[in-house]
C-alpha cells in the first residue's frame, strides 16, 4: 500500500502515464475497440500536403525548404557579383594552394624545380628527434616504429597513401585550430557572441560526419580540397570549446597582474591570457588533430585520396587482409599523432644553461641530422626512395588467417548472432517501432519537467517534435533502437569492467591506457573486425558500435569509483562494511552521477558510430543519409543530420541535468 | 587637496546583485542592512572612506569576506565601485580614461598577489621584466633593471628558473620583485604572505620591512592576520561586513577599541609589546622625577624597572620635555586591561 502511495508521490504515473497508455492500447490490445478509436496519427506522424501531397513523410517539409535555401545560395548572386557557391569555391581554391605545397613536400615533389618529395629517411629521423624533444625515448620509439611500419609494408603503396592523408591533415589541422582559437577568443571577449556560439557548437558536434560531407560536396565539389574543408568544419568545434574553457579558467589574479602591469587589450591577450591558458589550448590542438584524422578517413566517401579511400575500397571488396594492413597503418598514425600532440600540450619550458649547444641540444641535433641525411640521400639512392623489392606485405597470410579464424568460429558466431537477433534485437526493435511519437514527446517533456526545469522540458519536446515532423520518425526510431541496444550492452560490459578496474591501481592504469589507445582510432576502423566476425547484419553494426562506445562507459565508471573520497571509504570500513557492502552501499551510489555521464557519452559515441555503420547496410537514418550522399541531396542530408543531432541533444540535456542534480544532492558541486 | 595624501577614497560602495546602481540611488546612497538583505544584494564594501598618506603602511584587516580585497581593488580600479570616489594623487580615478589608467598603472602602482600570480611560461627574469616589457622598454635595459630588483629581493642566480621550480617563499619574492620593477609610488599587497608557511611568513615579513626601510613607498597592505598587521602597520583599518569599523594606530585600536568587534580582535594581543609609555602615562602629572623614560619606549621594556622602583617615572619627548608620568598604577592598568572596565 505504501509503495503505491510513493509511486503516486514520485510523479511516476505522471511521467510514464501518457506514454504507457498510448503504447499499451496499440501494442498489447490491438483488437480492443478503444484502440481503433485512438487515431492513427498519434502513432506515426501523418503525411501532410504542405510540400505536395504524399511527397514527404512528415508534416513539415523541412527538407524541401532546406533544398530551396541551398538552391538560393547556389544561384543568387550577392551584389550581382558572385554566388555563395562561388565564394565557397574561392575559399577552396585558397585551401588548394596550401594543399599543393604540403602534397609536394610529402609525396609529389616539385617537378618544375626537379626536386622530389621529402625522402623517407628525413621523415623518420625528424620524427624521432621530435619525440625525444617532446617526452623522451619511448615517444621517439613510437614515432620511429610508426613510420618504419609505413615504409616497410609499403608494397601496396601505404607510404604514399599515408603521406597523402598526412598532407591533408597538415593543412586542415592548423586551419581548424586557428578558426577554433579565434572563435573561442571572440566568444570570451563578447558575451553576445558566446550566447550564439555555444548552442551552435553543441549542434555542430552532434551532427554526423556525413551531413558535413553532403553540404561540402554541394558547395565545394569533391576531391582533396573538399575533404580538407569538410575536415576543417568538423574539427574546429572542440578547439573553440577548449579555448573558451581555458580562457575562462585563468585565475583572476593572473589577469589582475596583467592589468596592474599596465597591459593594453592586445598585450593582455597575447602575453598573459593565451600563454596562461596554453595547456587547454594545446589539448584543443590535440583534439583537432584527432578529429581531422577521423574525418580524413571518412572523407574517402567524397573522393579524398589517402588511407581512408583504399580502406573503403578494400572493405567493399571484402579484401580483409589488405584492409587490415591499412587499418594498422591508420591506427599507428592515430596513436603517434595523439601521443605527440599530447606531449606537446603537456610540455613545460625547460631551464638550460651553458653554451649554445647545451642550451639548444635538439636544435643542434636536428641540424646535424639534416646534414647527415642529406649526405646519405646524395650518396645512396636507398635513402631517397625505399626500394619496392624490400617492402613486405602480410596481406595474403592475414587473409588466410582471418578466413580460417572466421571459419572455425563460423558456427558458434552464427549461433550467437542468430540468438541475439531473435531474442534480443528483434523484440527490442519492435518495441521501439511501436512507440507513438505523441507519447515520446510527452515522455521527454515529463522527464524534463520532473527535473524541475520548464525550459528544459520545452527544449527537449521541441527536439523530438522536429524529428517527428521532419518525416524520418520511423527511421529515427530504428536508429534509437540500435543506439539503445548498444547502450545496454555497453553498460553490461562497461560497468562490471569499470568496477573490476577500479579495485587496484595497476588495473586502473592498464584499463585506462587501453581505453586511451582505443579512443584514438578513427571510428571507421571498427567496422573491420565487425565485418570479419559477423558479416553484414544488425549484429555486426551493433558489435562495431559497442566496441567503439564502451570506452566512455568504462572510463567514467572507473573515474566515479576512484573519486569516492578516501575518508568516506575509511569511515565505511571502520563501520564494518564487507567488500561487497562497500561497493554497493557506498561506492556505487556515490559514483552513480559519473556513471550517468558515462552513459551519456556512450550514447553520443553510439550515435556517431550508428551513422558510420550505415555503410554495412542498416535500415535506419544512416541508410537515408548514405542515399542523400549519393544523390548530393543537401536538404535531406542536413535534416537527417539534425534529427540525429537532436536525438543526441535530447538525451544529453536530460542525462546531464539529472547527473548534476544528483551531484548537488550529494554535495559534490554547489 | 593635501599633498600628504596619496589616495583618497570617499563613500565607496560595491554591491553585487541586479542593477545595484539603481538600487543604491533609490535608497539615498545609504541602504540599511535589512534593505540590502531583503533585496538580495550582497554588499562587498559599504560606504568606505579612507585616506592613504604618503609614505605610510596602511594595513586593511578583516576576516575573509569582509570586503578588504574588494576595497583594495577599488583603489586601483581593478573593480569599478558601484558608487563613491577615488582620488589618486588628486586625480579622479573613476573618471580616468583607459589610456590614463594604463599609464598610471605602468608607472605609479605595483601590486603583489596572494597566490603570486606569476606567469608560468616565463622565467624569473622574464616575469620580473614583464611590466617593463609591456611598456615597450628595450630588452637590454629592462633585463638590467629586472636583475637589479631580483638582487634586491635576494634571488640572485635564479634568473633563469621557471616559477614551478621555486618554493612558495621564493615565488612571492619574484612577485615582490615584479611589483617593484617599475619603481611604483604606491605598493598594493593583497595578503601577500597568507599562502606561506608560518616560518617563511615571518621571514618574508622581515624582508618586507627591510625593503620598505630602503624604499619608503606608500603601502596598502591587506591581511587577515592581526599579528601581521601590528608588526607591519603604521595605521590599521579594520573591516567588518563591508564597513570600515575603525582606523587608527595599533595602540589606538588596543586602548580605545571602537566596537566590541575590534575589542574581540585585540583581546589576545600581548599589550606590553604594543603599548608605549605615552599611551598609558598619566598626562596630568607633569612633574620631573629622578628617573625618566622616552615616550616611545614599549611597556614591555620598562615595566619591570617601574614596578621594581618605589617612585614614579617622568615621560619625556624628543625635546626632553616632560609630558606625563608613569607609576606602578599605570603599568598595572596597562598590563591587565580588564581592570579598567571595573
Amino acid at each position: 500500500m505504501n509503495k503505491i502511495k510513493t509511486i503516486f508521490k514520485g510523479k511516476f504515473l505522471f511521467i510514464f502515464g501518457p506514454f504507457f497508455l498510448l503504447w499499451l492500447l496499440r501494442y498489447i490490445v490491438p483488437n480492443y475497440t478503444i484502440s481503433s478509436k485512438t487515431p492513427h496519427w498519434a502513432y506515426i506522424p501523418p503525411k501532410s500536403c504542405l510540400g505536395g501531397c504524399g511527397s514527404i513523410d512528415g508534416f513539415i517539409p523541412f527538407v524541401d525548404w532546406t533544398n530551396a535555401l541551398i538552391q538560393f545560395l547556389r544561384k543568387y548572386e550577392i551584389f550581382g557579383l558572385f554566388t555563395f557557391r562561388d565564394f565557397t569555391r574561392g575559399i577552396a581554391n585558397y585551401v588548394d594552394k596550401f594543399l599543393d605545397f604540403t602534397e609536394a613536400v610529402l609525396h609529389k615533389g616539385f617537378p618544375s624545380y626537379e626536386i622530389g618529395p621529402l625522402p623517407w629517411i628525413f621523415i623518420i629521423t625528424l620524427t624521432v628527434i621530435l619525440g625525444f624533444y617532446l617526452r623522451g625515448w619511448r615517444l621517439a620509439l613510437l614515432g620511429g616504429t610508426c613510420f618504419a611500419y609505413l615504409i616497410l609494408f609499403s608494397k601496396r603503396g601505404i607510404w604514399e597513401l599515408s603521406m597523402k592523408s598526412l598532407a591533408a591533415i597538415s593543412v586542415s589541422a592548423p586551419l581548424a585550430a586557428l578558426i577554433g582559437l579565434c572563435l573561442g577568443i571572440l566568444a570570451v571577449k563578447r558575451k553576445k557572441f558566446a550566447n550564439f556560439l555555444w548552442p551552435m557548437l553543441n549542434i555542430l558536434q552532434s551532427l554526423p560526419h556525413f551531413s558535413y560531407l553532403i553540404l561540402v560536396v554541394i558547395f565545394v565539389g569533391i576531391g582533396t580540397k573538399a575533404g580538407v574543408i569538410a575536415t576543417v568544419i568538423f574539427a574546429f568545434p572542440p578547439m573553440a570549446r577548449l579555448t573558451i574553457l581555458g580562457l575562462q579558467n585563468i585565475s583572476q589574479e593572473i589577469k589582475e597582474a596583467g592589468v596592474m602591469a599596465g597591459c593594453t587589450k592586445w598585450q593582455m591577450l597575447f602575453k598573459v591570457e593565451i600563454p596562461a591558458a596554453r595547456s587547454p589550448i594545446m589539448l584543443g590542438i590535440n583534439q583537432v588533430i584527432m578529429q581531422c584524422l577521423a574525418m580524413i578517413v571518412i572523407a574517402a566517401f567524397i573522393g579524398q585520396p589517402g588511407l581512408g579511400h583504399d580502406l573503403l575500397i578494400r572493405l567493399q571488396g571484402l579484401r580483409l587482409g589488405e584492409a587490415f594492413e591499412i587499418g594498422v597503418a591508420v591506427v599507428l598514425i592515430a596513436i603517434t599523432l595523439d601521443r605527440y600532440s599530447q606531449a606537446l600540450a603537456l610540455k613545460e619550458p625547460e631551464r638550460r644553461e651553458g653554451n649554445f649547444v647545451k642550451r639548444n641540444p635538439y636544435l643542434c641535433a636536428t641540424f646535424f641530422a639534416i646534414i647527415i641525411c642529406s649526405i646519405l640521400v646524395f650518396l645512396f639512392p636507398f635513402f631517397n626512395e625505399y626500394p619496392k623489392e624490400l617492402t613486405v606485405s602480410a596481406s595474403v597470410y592475414l587473409d588466410n588467417a582471418i578466413k580460417s579464424f572466421t571459419r572455425s568460429l563460423f558456427v558458434p558466431l552464427g549461433i550467437f548472432r542468430d540468438w541475439m537477433l531473435i531474442y534480443f534485437l528483434m523484440p527490442l526493435k519492435a518495441v521501439f517501432q511501436s512507440m507513438p511519437w505523441t507519447g515520446v514527446i510527452l515522455f521527454v517533456g515529463a522527464i524534463g519537467w520532473k527535473l524541475g526545469k520548464m525550459r528544459l522540458a520545452l527544449t527537449v519536446m521541441l527536439f523530438v517534435f522536429f524529428i517527428a515532423s521532419s518525416g524520418y520518425w520511423v527511421r529515427a526510431m530504428i536508429t534509437l533502437y540500435m543506439v539503445f541496444a548498444s547502450l545496454v550492452i555497453c553498460a553490461l560490459i562497461g560497468i562490471p569492467l569499470g568496477i573490476w578496474a577500479s579495485k587496484k591501481e595497476s588495473r586502473t592504469k592498464l584499463v585506462l591506457n587501453i581505453c586511451d589507445i582505443f579512443q584514438t582510432f578513427p571510428s571507421f576502423i571498427y567496422l573491420l573486425p565487425a565485418i570479419m566476425l559477423f558479416q553484414i547484419s544488425d549484429v555486426s553494426a551493433i558489435f562495431a558500435i559497442v566496441i567503439y562506445s564502451s570506452i566512455p562507459m568504462i572510463r567514467y565508471t572507473v573515474f566515479g569509483l576512484r573519486n569516492v573520497p578516501q575518508q568516506i571509504i575509511e569511515a565505511s570500513i571502520t563501520s564494518g562494511c564487507t567488500e561487497r557492502q562497500l561497493l554497493w552501499k557506498v561506492k556505487m551510489p556515490l559514483a552513480f552521477p559519473e556513471i550517468i555521464l558515462g552513459a551519456n557519452q556512450t550514447l553520443m559515441f553510439a550515435l556517431f558510430m550508428v551513422m558510420i555503420a550505415g555503410f554495412i547496410g542498416t535500415v535506419d537514418l544512416s541508410q537515408e543519409i548514405f542515399r542523400a550522399l549519393s544523390f548530393s541531396d543537401g536538404g535531406k542530408g542536413l535534416i537527417i543530420g539534425l534529427c540525429v543531432a537532436f536525438i543526441g541533444l535530447t538525451a544529453d540535456r536530460l542525462l546531464v541535468e539529472w547527473s548534476n542534480q544528483m551531484k548537488k544532492k550529494l554535495g559534490f558541486i554547489n | 587637496m593635501d599633498d600628504q595624501i596619496k589616495i583618497s577614497c570617499s563613500n565607496i560602495w560595491k554591491l553585487y546583485g541586479e542593477n545595484p546602481e539603481k538600487f543604491l540611488k533609490e535608497n539615498n546612497n545609504n541602504p540599511s542592512t535589512e534593505q540590502l538583505k531583503s533585496n538580495k544584494y550582497i554588499p562587498a564594501v559599504r560606504d568606505a572612506s579612507i585616506d592613504v598618506k604618503t609614505g605610510e603602511i596602511l594595513v586593511i584587516m578583516g576576516l575573509s569576506g569582509s570586503g578588504k580585497s574588494t576595497l583594495l581593488r577599488c583603489m586601483s580600479k581593478l573593480i569599478q565601485p558601484t558608487d563613491g570616489q577615488v582620488f589618486f594623487e588628486g586625480k579622479d580615478l573613476l573618471k580616468a580614461s583607459d589610456k590614463e589608467l594604463i599609464e598610471i598603472r605602468r608607472h605609479k602602482m605595483g601590486m603583489v598577489f596572494q597566490h603570486f600570480a606569476l606567469l608560468p611560461h616565463r622565467t624569473v627574469l622574464q616575469n620580473v621584466a614583464f611590466p617593463l616589457e609591456v611598456q615597450g622598454i628595450e630588452p637590454i635595459k629592462r633585463e638590467d633593471r629586472a636583475k637589479e630588483v631580483i638582487k634586491l629581493v635576494g634571488l640572485e642566480g635564479r634568473e633563469k628558473y621557471y616559477p614551478r621550480e621555486l618554493s612558495g617563499g621564493q615565488q612571492q619574492r619574484v612577485g615582490l620583485a615584479r611589483s617593484l620593477a617599475v619603481e611604483p609610488d604606491v605598493w598594493f599587497l593583497d595578503e601577500p604572505f597568507s599562502a606561506l608557511d608560518p616560518l617563511i611568513r615571518k621571514e618574508m615579513q622581515n624582508e618586507f620591512l627591510r625593503l620598505q626601510n630602503m624604499l619608503k613607498k606608500t603601502i596598502v597592505f591587506i591581511t587577515h592576520d592581526f599579528d601581521e598587521a601590528i608588526r607591519l602597520a603604521d595605521r590599521i583599518a579594520i573591516m567588518y561586513e563591508g564597513l570600515i569599523v575603525q582606523v587608527g594606530t595599533p595602540e589606538e585600536l588596543i586602548t580605545k577599541p571602537a566596537t566590541d568587534y575590534v575589542a574581540e580582535f585585540t583581546k589576545d594581543i600581548p599589550r606590553s609589546k604594543l603599548l608605549n609609555a605615552e599611551s598609558v602615562m598619566n598626562n596630568k602629572d607633569k612633574k620631573l622625577y629622578d628617573n625618566t623614560v622616552n615616550y616611545k619606549e614599549k611597556i614591555e621594556k620598562i615595566a619591570s624597572k617601574v614596578l621594581k622602583s618605589e617612585g614614579s617615572y617622568s615621560v619625556i619627548d624628543e625635546n626632553k620635555k616632560v609630558i606625563g608620568s608613569l607609576s606602578k598604577k599605570e603599568i598595572i592598568k596597562a598590563l591587565f586591561a580588564e581592570d579598567k572596565n571595573e
